[in-house]
């Protein structure tokens, strides 16, 4: 048991660590544009008159910053160790407030914005493909497939902006950006709540739209393979009513093998929160992403990076070992 | 082949749509070749002027005819689908057919550092490349750092596929009967494995204008060359909903969506022909 599920699982999970910090570490050396003298660039270009004793040492200074002093290899490594320290080096704009304060903070939005969205689509889509299983041929279970299958190819990016369009332009119910009002008290009371809900709303509705269409089809897809097994049919001939066989003999049994699916995408969920954060203007880990771009912020970016990374495949980790506490026919093979 | 698209344009209709609508942008896309205006510079036409017989869809706020530039923006989006869509293609089919082929130690390692590309978010690190290249993104190279980031998901498909074709009866039959792999691969393998590839490819080509239009709008695309995205770059730019001009913000949305619409049929489409049950269904039952 130990053998076959645990270390096959954690072999994995580190080859992620470790292709993907890779990656994050060889794609600025590979490319040929220099992040240092971009930076350097970018204050020159601002109008500054820099003597050039000066842009030397700034030079040796942000090369020591950015860890590019030494070999590649020595970089690699001390690389590395940089991180497992947790230190993901100070961000550029808002010097010297270190990458991981500013990721801190813009976790727990994202977080939020990611669990509220994923439980509704995963509550609804579910529940969506059950009755259409159930009754396939119902013109309630025919609209919603049409429906959840024509809206899901679309861009996080473009569903994001019709409806900032629609719901806080031309019908402004919903507020255009941010997590909440300006100038609102941060408090545990009524009035900030419905506040935070009224500007999560319009994010987590375009999150949950598009992420319906995958739990919909994962459902019908698993559904539809045990309407035909034995104990459904004995159940239907027995004469039990049609609800209770939907709700506790099909999905009961339908729920489980859906989440092992989802794993896999959790990276591109991720990045559609991404997405969907830089429209909303909402303060999570997008906006930050965002502002970093905007500010050519170079080490925030590489910090985004890694921890997203470090995140996504440790939050995949958790899930496929939790497997099998959820599914007690794995538990007791 | 064109039997079957004929079959498949008759009975089905998601296909029908698609592939109508497809060929309606491919038209688009050569009709964008004899574009009266340059369509990269601006100030070729007046400012912001309503739809009239003289300019379809009117201008915008930085001098371009929108009717032109949407159709350079529709066939450039539609070339970086297909530049990014044939790298990551040639990834994914080689990748796939020797991890399912050779199989064993081999296949477990590969599909180790398969999967490992499927779970590592993928959208902030196309943002770290695209921020330090940015200007010099032509179509080209934004093709081909899609491309090389876009295949593990498909190479993962395309083995399946191949590992269960590995078990079938007519391949043990093939082979006790004497034929070489090549041939089994080549004949009887290769025909399940082109509608396959062709409905992965679809979904690709819609991952990569998805990726191209939320680049684009963060900035991170060459501004200069009319794509979808970079259309609706500008129009957020100069405030286009804020002025309400509709006729300038709306045009990519929608050919984003139709285009993408039709895209994603044809894939369910083809990728239900696969099925020979679903398939007798389409040209039997009707």
């Amino acid at each position: 048991m130990f053998k076959k599920f645990f270390i096959p699982r954690m072999i994995q999970y580190f080859t992620v660590l470790f292709i993907g910090i890779t990656l994050v570490f060889v794609i600025p050396r590979l490319l040929p544009s220099d992040p240092v003298s971009t930076q350097l660039h970018r204050m020159t270009s601002q109008g500054q008159y820099l003597d050039p004793a000066a842009v030397e040492e700034m030079r040796e200074t942000l090369q020591e910053l950015y860890g590019l002093k030494g070999g590649m290899l020595q970089q690699y490594f001390s690389y590395w160790k940089r991180l497992f320290t947790g230190d993901l080096g100070p961000s550029f704009t808002q010097f010297p407030t270190p990458v991981i304060a500013l990721i801190r903070m813009s976790l727990p939005w994202t977080l939020g914005l990611l669990l509220a969205s994923l439980s509704l689509s995963w509550m609804i889509g579910t529940v969506l493909g059950g009755i259409k299983v159930s009754f396939p041929n119902s013109p309630f279970s025919k609209a919603t497939e049409l429906l959840a299958m024509g809206i899901r190819p679309i861009p996080y990016y473009i569903m994001a902006l019709v409806l900032l369009i629609l719901f806080a332009f031309l019908f402004p119910v919903f507020p255009m950006a941010g997590g909440y009002s300006v100038g609102s008290k941060v408090g545990f009371n009524a009035r900030f709540i419905k506040d935070l809900l009224r500007h999560s709303f319009l994010p987590i509705l375009s999150m949950v739209v598009l992420e319906i269409g995958g739990w919909f089809l994962q459902m019908r897809n698993v559904a539809s393979n045990l309407v035909e097994e034995d104990y459904v049919v004995y159940a239907e001939a027995s004469g039990l009513p049609k609800s209770k066989i939907v709700f506790s003999y099909i999905m009961r049994n339908a729920i489980v093998p859906q989440i092992t699916g989802f794993g896999l995408n959790l990276g591109f969920v991720f990045g559609g929160a991404l997405i969907t954060e830089m429209v909303f203007s909402y303060p999570g880990m997008g906006t930050l992403l965002y502002s970093a771009i905007i500010a050519g912020d170079y080490n925030l970016i590489m910090g985004i990076n890694i921890f997203s990374i470090v995140g996504v495949s440790t939050a995949m980790l958790i899930i496929d070992l939790l497997y099998p506490l959820l599914d007690p026919r794995v538990r007791y093979q | 082949m064109f039997a079957a698209i004929a079959d498949m344009y008759r009975y089905d209709k998601r296909f029908a749509f698609g592939f109508t609508v497809l060929l309606i942008f491919v038209l688009i896309a050569v009709v964008s070749l004899f574009s009266p205006y340059n369509t990269r510079a601006w100030n070729t036409v007046p400012r912001n002027l309503e739809p009239s017989s003289k300019h379809l869809l009117g201008t915008n706020s930085i001098g371009q005819d929108i009717f032109w530039v949407a159709l350079t923006a529709t066939k450039n989006s539609l070339v970086l689908g297909l530049v990014a869509a044939s790298i990551s293609r040639v990834i994914a089919i080689v990748v796939g057919l020797l991890s399912g082929y050779k199989g064993g130690l081999f296949d477990r390692v590969v599909m180790i550092v398969n999967d490992s590309f499927i779970i590592i978010p993928l959208f902030p690190i196309l943002i770290l490349i695209a921020t330090i290249l940015r200007s010099s993104l032509s179509i080209p190279v934004l093709g081909l750092i899609i491309g090389l980031f876009g295949w593990a998901w498909d190479a993962r498909l395309f083995r399946s596929q191949i590992l269960s074709l590995k078990e079938r009866e007519f391949t043990k039959t093939a082979i006790l009967s004497g034929l070489k792999t090549y041939k089994v691969i080549a004949t009887e393998h290769f025909p399940y494995i082109v509608p396959l590839v062709m409905s992965a490819t679809i979904n690709n080509v819609i991952w990569v204008i998805g990726m191209e239009v939320t680049l684009s709008m963060l900035g991170l695309s060459n501004l200069n060359t009319p794509t979808i995205g970079t259309m609706i770059y500008w129009a957020l730019q100069y405030q286009a909903i804020f002025l309400e001009m509709w006729n300038w913000i709306l045009t990519p949305i929608i050919i984003c969506v139709v285009l993408i619409l039709a895209l994603y049929m044809l894939s369910t489409s083809i990728s239900e022909y696969l099925d020979p049950r679903t398939r007798l269904q389409m040209t039997k039952a009707r």
